[in-house]
């Protein structure tokens, strides 16, 4: 075997070495930048929910701003949404009191990553409720559906 | 439209890609190896190359079906590490055969642990469909850690390798159970401190502008950490309490979100190493061998025969199989860093770093994008378990800390070390799986399905 060979076979695999680098890095990059070529399709797909959701229940548009509660020993109370997330419950470091025995001190959170709000049950003694589904996890909700702690009903209001 | 929406994809093309791209590399290795040191090409690469072939296919296809929205670049990073691992080790079993014909090879042990440890991946990947499960055994974790760690101590099984009882005998295997109990114990720390970390960082007292917790909520962990590192110590394994220490240290910080902890940390650090190089007598000399190796040159042969093997290597190596890596004793394992440095130069040694980085990268991105705070916390200790290690080692071994005894992930030769390290691959990929999935649809409800509150009296 030739020194020559042996040089070019050392280059090669060091130039193949990078390429791999290089590649898992633009793999990473077009994971992260990559989402203006399917964003176009999206919309179209979205398009063809909306309809189907409208015949269900009107679905409110928009960003909400408010926390309301909407039925309940508290009911009327509200509070504004920020970036912050909202703790519920019937202790003092809640971002409303609810005057409701069958709410835990620390109930349930709401929490936003910037698009979307989320729910959060705190490991409450009664849970709380999306619809007829008692919650386990984060669950994002959107304007004007109902999330029922104990006996309150809060929604998110525009 | 102010931001475009992160659309969920699977990118699994990508990965078979890269995975062709890294058993590309593997073999290529593999084959220059046989041309620089025989000039032929091995007549086993085609088994051998076979063989990765296949189970890269299988792998992937595995985490088509269980995982289709994992991460894609890690596989195949992990794929190339081990790849390139397997050659060295087969480069240096033939030279140190040359030296000396008696000396035992590591180069199919290593491969059959590969193998092991890829199952390890699979199994992990099928068996743990949601890692949130994981949670709920958070003390079976915990006390399984202290389990593996007592188990070398114990008469009949454990045994002493160069001054350290971290082994334990397993038939004809050896294994060290150590590397399984960072993963145990990395997981008793997320499930602990996810259900801590208000109790923690908000009760307790201020002390010296530090919070520090109230005693029962740190009790159980800080016991937890003081036997595991007190066990190691007691084994004189001081690269693993190192690492313990670090893996403890982050997460309490990552959990609380006080820098505090760091504080803290480097100040315990400081006072552990101080005592440790007071009290134990190899600590010493890994701290001279580190300040000034070349005062006593015949007990750090070790550390300069690295050093002008690093040297020899140059910008762009000797190319595989044509420097004298074999020279160095531990040149396999502790001193792989300074093997492929070598061989492969200053470009080679730093793409196999950029390589270590990506995958802690995507470790620390797992753990951002993550929805729940158990699989933030165990993906931000494993990606930070990785760093460590790597900067430990390739640290220690060009000379910028002292040399402390721990793996290179993936490429040094250990079945342990390489099949637990697989093992955390398939956690990181399915947490990254729940992670990248399409968010659950926003819950719309008929009124009639609500539950209502029902007055019985």
């Amino acid at each position: 075997m030739s020194e020559l060979t042996l040089t070019l076979i050392k280059l090669g695999f060091l130039a193949v070495l990078w390429l791999f680098v290089l590649s898992a890095v633009s793999v990473i990059r077009s994971d992260i930048f990559g989402t203006k070529a399917t964003s176009a399709p999206k919309p179209a797909k979205s398009k063809q929910k909306a309809p189907a959701k409208a015949k269900n229940r009107k679905a409110p548009r928009g960003v909400p701003t408010k926390l309301q509660v909407v039925s309940g020993p508290n009911a009327g109370q509200s509070v504004p949404l920020g970036d912050k997330p909202i703790l519920l419950g019937r202790g003092t470091d809640a971002a409303i009191r609810l005057d409701d025995d069958y709410v835990s001190t620390r109930h349930a959170r709401f929490a936003t990553n910037g698009e979307q709000w989320f729910v959060e049950d705190l490991g409450s003694t009664n849970g709380t409720y999306l619809g007829s589904q008692r919650i386990t996890s984060p669950v994002p909700i959107g304007i004007g559906i109902a999330v029922r702690l104990g006996k309150t009903i809060v929604e998110l209001q525009k | 439209m102010t931001t475009a929406a992160w659309v969920p994809r699977k990118r699994r093309g990508a990965e078979f890609f890269l995975t062709v791209l890294a058993v590309f590399i593997g073999i290529a290795a593999y084959a220059s190896v046989g041309l620089g040191v025989e000039g032929t090409i091995p007549a086993d690469t085609y088994k051998l190359g076979g063989a990765l072939i296949v189970v890269a296919i299988a792998t992937h296809l595995i985490v088509r079906k269980v995982a289709p929205y994992a991460d894609p670049v890690l596989l195949p990073l992990v794929i190339a590490l081990n790849g390139l691992g397997l050659a060295m080790i087969y480069r240096l079993d033939l030279g140190r055969r040359q030296i000396d014909p008696e000396r035992a090879a590591f180069a199919n042990s290593q491969l059959v642990w590969t193998a092991v440890g890829i199952a390890a991946f699979a199994g992990i990947l099928m068996l743990v469909r949601d890692h949130r499960r994981l949670q709920t055994l958070t003390y079976t974790f915990g006390l399984a850690a202290i389990g593996l760690l007592i188990l070398p101590l114990l008469p009949h099984f454990g045994r002493t390798i160069n001054g350290a009882r971290i082994w334990v005998n397993f038939g004809p295997f050896s294994f060290q159970p150590g590397e399984a109990a960072k993963v145990c114990l990395a997981i008793f720390f997320a499930g602990y401190l996810v259900v801590k970390r208000d109790a923690l960082a908000l009760a307790g007292r201020r002390i010296m502008g530090i919070d520090l917790p109230r005693g029962r909520d740190l009790g159980p962990i800080l016991a937890g950490w003081l036997i595991s590192v007190g066990i190691l110590v007691l084994q004189r394994d001081l690269g693993s309490s190192l690492l313990f220490f670090g893996l403890f240290v982050v997460m309490l910080y990552v959990a609380t979100e006080r820098p505090g902890w760091l504080v803290v940390g480097a100040v315990l650090f400081g006072a552990g190493a101080y005592f440790g190089y007071l009290g134990f007598g190899h600590v010493r000399v890994r701290f001279d061998a580190w300040l000034d190796p070349f005062g006593d040159p015949d007990r750090n042969g070790q550390i300069i025969n690295g050093l002008f093997g690093l040297a020899h290597g140059g910008i762009l190596g000797q190319g595989w199989g044509q420097g004298s890596p074999q020279l160095t004793p531990y040149s396999f394992s502790d001193f792989i860093a300074a093997s492929m440095g070598e061989e492969l130069g200053l470009t080679g040694l730093m793409a196999i770093i950029v390589i270590y980085g990506l995958i802690v990268e995507r470790g620390l991105r797992i753990s951002l994008t993550c929805r729940d705070a158990f699989g933030k916390l165990l993906a931000a200790g494993l990606a930070f378990s990785f760093a460590l290690q790597v900067f430990v080692v390739v640290g220690g071994v060009t000379r910028l800390i002292p040399l402390t005894g721990l793996t290179t992930p993936f490429m040094a030769q250990g079945g342990s070390s390489v099949v637990m390290n697989w093992a955390i691959i398939g956690l990181l990929l399915r947490i990254s799986d729940q992670t990248r999935r399409p968010a659950p649809e926003i819950s719309t409800f008929a009124s009639d399905e609500e539950t209502q509150v029902v007055k019985l009296s």
